[in-house]
């Protein structure tokens, strides 16, 4: 069962994406060798879409997760209704994407926007939220800033409880400052846990789609497709043009993307750790 | 683990007026003593604020009418209309039958996979079986498989089978989940004393028997927490009901999406059909956040 959930849709898709294949008639398969491939390649919209991947994920990735330590650092203290606090910054968590982004896409609205408004206020010129490149692309990133970032700040506040007691009462008594204990006791005790994160937060930006398919709820990710993610490009070719050859061409290009980018990461970190266990 | 880390956080905030007791809390841990200062309390408001802030706007704007939303300065306080804007949703996109059809799917979903999860979950931690290690490993790795991937050979086969815009289409596939599977071994691993299962053996109990009789009732916690997980997960899984439904047979997620696409241009109706979609599970999380924040945390230390 596992096999057919997991290994066989990774060959079938392989598969699918050397034929030309439409989506009214997914029976009839047509040979194409590496043609969607080609075409994928020749078509300034992929990369396009892959730069914009590219962009919004790190405009959403780095962000959340800095703030996510800093909230999972300030959690982590003893206080007063600390579950409250923790169980509200999860809220977010709890909505979906399609009313996440409906709701943002309003709070963003040009004329009538709620944080244009705020920005007035402040003496900033109205912006175009969703037709300028880069401001698009931030509201897309706010969106996911917004909902996992509270998801994450948890999963870093368990990983500093697994932090042993005793490095932090060697650090005080070695008269380590707060900041001190938090970089050289917190940060590299927790380095599993952020690597666990980035990983999955760079996953979750390469799959991008809902987000950008509601902003404005078009399937092209804007009038001049400045923030279509490689997810929705995928989609405007199978559901949207019915191409579903080239939307799986688009899926593996995806796939191996995230083994890249994973592989990596893992890279990086194995490399640190083993300069640090060099010093 | 979040329960007992609560309790403790209570007694000295107490006493924060009264200075003394601090002091005879048994032995002090010189590290870890860091009580929150007003900056910190400070911060975390504003998260919460920044948090809590797109749900408030969402009932003010359902709560009010169109031309109200388009005014400078904006309302910020709710308005008279949101039974008005409820109707309307129910009315243009049929919100109603998209509740319902979320409910099923999410519903089933849910017992599917709490079931099949503790199965195999119970298989992974305590059975004997040949190539046990190896499908473990590729059960967790098909977690790293970016759901694109699997979505075109679904597609192809609901396709075959006639079941586009079908629920079934939409539930069949989410009732095991790699995750789970892992949820659960853990869980059973950790829970279920290997002595218990050695005992009903010699007493002469079925493996099945085993399983209702004594791992049901211990993986009940962590039945319950998977379940919210996976309700959660299933209410609001947007890409495959895209894909595979449409207006006709939707769920709230795909109505979401039309009310989105253009079919309304009445923005408070947007906002009353966002905020019907989201109660439920608001609901839910309301009751249970703290098994949530528990489940998702216990969930992170192992992954």
């Amino acid at each position: 069962m596992f096999v057919a959930f997991g290994l066989f849709p990774l060959l079938y898709t392989a598969f699918v994406s050397l034929y030309r294949v439409e989506l009214q008639t997914p029976g009839d398969m047509e040979w194409r060798g590496l043609g969607n491939y080609t075409a994928l390649f020749g078509d300034e919209y992929f990369w396009l879409s892959l730069r914009n991947t590219f962009t919004i994920g790190v405009l959403s990735t780095v962000p959340q997760l800095v703030m996510a330590l800093g909230l999972a650092h300030l959690l982590n203290y003893k206080m007063r209704g600390r579950t409250f606090l923790r169980t509200a910054v999860l809220l977010p968590y709890a909505t979906s994407v399609a009313a996440a982004t409906l709701v943002f896409a309003q709070l963003f609205g040009r004329d009538f926007g709620l944080i244009n408004y705020a920005l007035g206020l402040v003496g900033i010129d109205p912006v175009d939220w969703q037709n300028g490149t880069v401001a698009s692309q931030i509201a897309v990133s706010t969106v996911v800033i917004w909902r996992w970032t509270g998801y994450n700040a948890l999963i870093y506040l368990a990983g500093m409880q697994s932090i042993p007691h005793e490095l932090y009462e060697a650090a005080a008594m070695d008269g380590a400052s707060r900041w001190r204990q938090f970089f050289h006791v917190t940060l590299p005790g927790l380095r599993p846990t952020i690597l666990f994160t980035v990983i999955v937060s760079t996953i979750g930006a390469t799959q991008l789609f809902g987000e950008p398919l509601l902003l404005e709820g078009s399937i092209s990710g804007g009038i001049s497709h400045q923030y279509q993610t490689l997810g929705l490009y995928m989609y405007e070719q199978g559901w949207g043009f019915f191409h579903l050859g080239r939307a799986a061409a688009i899926a593996w290009v995806m796939f191996l993307l995230i083994v890249v980018l994973v592989g990596v990461n893992a890279l990086i970190a194995r490399r640190r750790s083993r300069k640090e266990a060099g010093r | 683990m979040t329960a007992p880390a609560a309790t403790v956080t209570r007694g000295p905030s107490r006493a924060d007026g009264t200075p003394g007791p601090t002091v005879t809390r048994g032995p002090s841990r010189a590290g870890r003593t860091l009580h929150a200062g007003p900056l910190a309390y400070g911060i975390l408001v504003v998260a919460v604020l920044f948090s809590a802030f797109p749900f408030y706007w969402t009932i003010v704007a359902a709560s009010r009418s169109n031309a109200d939303l388009a005014k400078v300065p904006p309302t910020l306080l709710p308005g008279p209309n949101l039974i008005r804007n409820f109707e309307a949703v129910l009315e243009e996109a049929d919100i109603g039958k998209a509740l319902l059809n979320s409910f099923i799917v999410s519903g089933s979903i849910t017992l599917g996979t709490v079931l099949c999860c503790t199965l195999a979950g119970f298989a992974f931690a305590k059975l004997r079986f040949r190539g046990r290690g190896a499908l473990l490993a590729i059960t967790v790795g098909t977690m790293m498989i970016p759901p694109q991937l699997g979505v075109i050979p679904l597609f192809m086969l609901i396709a075959e089978l006639g079941w586009v815009n079908q629920l079934q289409a939409v539930i069949l596939p989410g009732l095991v989940s790699a995750f789970g599977v892992f949820f659960m071994r853990q869980y059973l691993v950790q829970t279920l004393p290997d002595e218990l299962i050695e005992a009903a053996r010699v007493d002469g109990a079925s493996t099945a028997r085993i399983f209702w009789s004594i791992v049901v009732p211990i993986a009940r916690p962590g039945m319950a927490v998977l379940g919210l997980l996976t309700f959660m997960a299933a209410w609001n899984d947007f890409f495959w009901p895209v894909v595979a439904l449409t207006s006709s047979e939707p769920t709230v997620q795909v109505a979401l999406r039309q009310l989105g696409g253009g079919y309304v241009h009445d923005q408070s109706v947007i906002m009353a059909g966002t905020l019907l979609g989201t109660l439920p599970v608001l609901l839910v999380f309301g009751l249970l956040g703290r098994q949530i924040v528990g489940g998702i945390m216990q969930g992170a230390v192992k992954g």
